[in-house]
């Protein structure tokens, strides 16, 4: 099915907001998953007559078990702080995709339905009935949030649209308006073990030929393991770095780093995806399954450590929830917890993210690079969201900004930011996380690219950027596929670990 | 008594609806570590993130310095006005009250202008334009004119504040005095008493939802402790 024409967005000299215009996005709309994707993950696939009722159930369901929920769709004074803050928005123009306009969507309902106020006076607070067309709008503009959390760094009570996006979708998969595109990646990682469906076999073979390829480049036999017992590292990256360009690349290079450190490592056919799309959906069990994955095959390997590639949205799992969700971490004190904790090795923050691994390993010369082998390049950073304002890494607040761009500038000799405004905290999303990197919203994509490519295309002309370095999956399936449509070069795209594996020494 | 009936009504059902809310606030769980990050390593941080928070607005400030400008000309000119007040409540007067006087009378000009200030954004700026809703514009209105109806007996038409502090005075022992039949008084009451009534019923509760704000009040160390709620640790023993 042809995606409908839309008109690229012309590149400004800076990011300008928008004036409004209604309605102009209201036509996006993924598409919804069928009944053999919504059978296997347990949910309708069709609105039945009590739809209505399944909503509002599972709404109070959800107001029960999120605090962040329930405060949010009360705290908002709509003082319009976040209106100028959504990549969405600022390449749609449409208002229901500012975020208090997107989070409003849900809140007219919960007022309705949850409030004194809402109950009584309706029309004076902006309380509304849920009827179809508020459900349709729900699908149209909770599948055009990425759940990047930029507004949340600027709204005064800390009120994130993701956490109400996730709601919104979770409510939708119960009454039977689930997204195809995220629905039947989590079956695929549910049924075969990664976001591709890429069968162990099959893993394997794409492995050995990736050995003979670094092989016959650099002349050094490094090994991509899998399934290796005993092992002490057992690295979990996004499923695209096995067979994706550039993704690849990286996956190269954290086998090269790997192999120059002398640390046994291995893959898990089992666990051979760190993405996990339950997040994006906001169904706690969901993502617990696919993160239970892990915790098994670390137990099974018999794994001291537990390392993350090269993804966004993973990483935030990883660093933020896989304590809670399946007891990789420390200071658990249940059976559950201390089963993993006892074999994992104390002196490594679990799970630790290669970016860390491999600055660590670079600072402390255990392993040596030359950046004047990427003196062609011309290196930005491209921040991505879910590591920018939902992670960490090493000891200190801001690690996650500073160790990636210590990182290249270790193995890189041109270097240059963004502008201050579009990266650290306040970088601007990729326009394709959250579950949107799907061709039917390829009109979303491209639009919330806007403010990244605005920023890209200023350092590009200043510094003559000619490489954007990212460690996301996403990010740079996005940026591959969008920045041709600005007139970039797709090879600007790659990750960070593509960069050291140029520059590592191999002996 | 009308206004004695009125403020018992009134405080009842702010003391008690705010109760409940925080009462309801503290028992939902907070299942997942999501502090906006980058975020405080420990609780003494938090503490000292949500103090910025509260009192300097800091992530108004990096949004938006219009807004910053009026809401917190506004919440701190409230706040001293507030302050100024409790020599009607208390006697003798506090002597930290008295000193506060003169500056709590002038506040009230912060406020009023702070007001104003975000009810032009509604009118002047299409994106705020589009999200409000009557109770938006209302609210500031009731708020501008309890400010100015304050500002009038303070500046103007001084009313019979010795029968007025005689009457609260009463109402905190249940021994009902007589208001004063002042038409400005009576209307700032009035409204008072209608704020109070909203409050925990409305976008005010956004005062001690930001308390409860999980992307601000946890600390950032998912690697170092297991963060889990009730309903969650159930799953595990599943396992």
């Amino acid at each position: 099915m042809a995606a409908a024409e839309f008109d690229i967005p012309e590149l400004k000299d800076d990011i300008e907001i928008p004036k409004l215009r209604e309605g102009s996005m209201a036509h996006a709309k993924s598409f919804v998953a069928n009944q053999a994707v919504q059978d296997a993950m347990g949910y309708p696939h069709e609105l039945g007559e009590d739809w209505k009722e399944r909503a509002l159930d599972k709404m109070g369901d959800l107001l029960g078990k999120y605090r962040s929920l329930k405060v949010f769709l009360d705290a908002c004074v709509h003082c319009g702080a976040c209106t100028d803050k959504c990549h969405y928005y600022l390449g749609t123009s449409d208002p229901k995709n500012m975020p208090v306009a997107r989070q409003d969507l849900m809140r007219q309902v919960y007022r309705r339905y949850f409030t004194t106020a809402g109950k009584l006076f309706p029309k004076l607070v902006g309380a509304k009935d849920l009827t179809k067309e508020v459900l349709d709008d729900w699908y149209s503009y909770y599948h055009q949030c990425s759940e990047c959390r930029r507004c949340s760094v600027f709204c005064p009570y800390g009120i994130d649209t993701a956490e109400i996006t996730m709601a919104g979708r979770e409510i939708l998969n119960h009454v039977g308006m689930g997204q195809k595109y995220s629905n039947e990646i989590l079956n695929k990682v549910h049924r075969i073990g990664n976001n591709l469906g890429l069968p162990g076999p099959a893993l394997e073979d794409t492995l050995e030929g990736l050995e003979e390829d670094i092989e016959a480049d650099t002349g050094v036999a490094v090994k991509l393991p899998i399934d290796v017992k005993g092992a002490e590292v057992l690295l979990v990256t996004p499923s695209a770095d096995f067979f994706s360009e550039p993704h690849v690349e990286s996956l190269i290079g954290y086998a090269k780093v790997f192999h120059a450190a002398g640390i046994n490592w291995t893959l898990s056919s089992h666990a051979s995806e760190a993405g996990n799309f339950g997040l994006f959906n906001g169904n706690y069990e969901n993502m617990r399954k696919v993160a239970m994955r892990i915790r098994d095959a670390a137990l099974e390997l018999g794994v001291k450590r537990i390392v993350v590639g090269e993804c966004g949205h993973a990483w935030r799992v990883a660093y933020s929830f896989w304590n809670t969700l399946t007891g990789i971490g420390y200071g658990g004190n249940d059976p559950f917890s201390i089963e993993l904790q006892k074999q994992l090795d104390p002196t490594y923050p679990q799970p630790q993210h290669i970016c860390e691994l491999t600055n660590d390993l670079i600072k402390s010369g255990k392993i040596k690079v030359d950046p004047s082998l990427n003196d062609d390049l011309v290196v930005t950073y491209h921040d991505s969201c879910n590591v920018a304002r939902a992670s960490r890494m090493g000891t200190e607040p801001g690690g996650q900004f500073t160790i990636p761009r210590e990182l290249i500038k270790a193995v890189a000799n041109n270097f240059h930011n963004m502008a201050d405004d579009t990266i650290y905290e306040s970088t601007f999303c990729c326009g394709g996380g959250g579950g949107l990197l799907t061709d039917d919203l390829m009109e979303v994509r491209v639009k919330g690219a806007l403010p990244r490519v605005t920023a890209l295309n200023n350092v590009v002309k200043e510094h003559q950027v000619n490489f954007m370095a990212m460690i996301c999956a996403i990010c740079k399936a996005q940026f591959t596929k969008v920045l041709p449509k600005y007139g970039f070069d797709m090879s600007m795209v790659g990750g960070i670990h593509q960069l050291v594996s140029k520059a590592i020494k191999l002996d | 008594m009308i206004y004695a009936g009125m403020f018992y009504i009134a405080t009842l059902l702010l003391v008690v609806g705010l109760g409940y809310k925080i009462f309801d606030y503290s028992r939902t769980p907070a299942p997942l570590k999501i502090p906006t990050t980058p975020a405080p390593t420990t609780q003494t941080g938090v503490v000292y993130r949500m103090a910025k928070e509260v009192v300097l607005f800091e992530s108004l400030f990096k949004s938006n310095k219009w807004i910053w400008v009026f809401g917190w000309l506004f919440h701190f000119g409230l706040l001293l006005v507030l302050l100024r007040h409790l020599r009607y409540f208390t006697e003798p007067v506090w002597f930290w009250v008295s000193i506060i006087q003169p500056f709590g009378k002038y506040a009230s000009f912060m406020m009023v202008i702070g007001l104003a200030g975000l009810l032009a954004r509604r009118f002047l700026v299409d994106r705020v334009r589009y999200i409000s809703t009557p109770s938006d514009f209302l609210m500031l209105v009731l708020l501008i004119a309890i400010g100015i109806s304050g500002m009038l007996m303070t500046f103007v038409v001084h009313t019979d504040i010795v029968a007025l502090k005689a009457f609260f005075l009463g109402l905190m022992v249940f021994d009902v005095q007589p208001v004063p039949q002042d038409p400005i008084l009576l209307a700032h009451l009035a409204m008072v008493a209608l704020l109070m009534i909203i409050f925990p019923v409305s976008k005010l509760l956004h005062a001690p939802g930001i308390f409860f704000s999980p992307t601000r009040n946890q600390a950032d160390n998912p690697r170092e402790h297991r963060h889990i709620a009730a309903w969650a640790a159930r799953l595990d023993q599943k396992n």
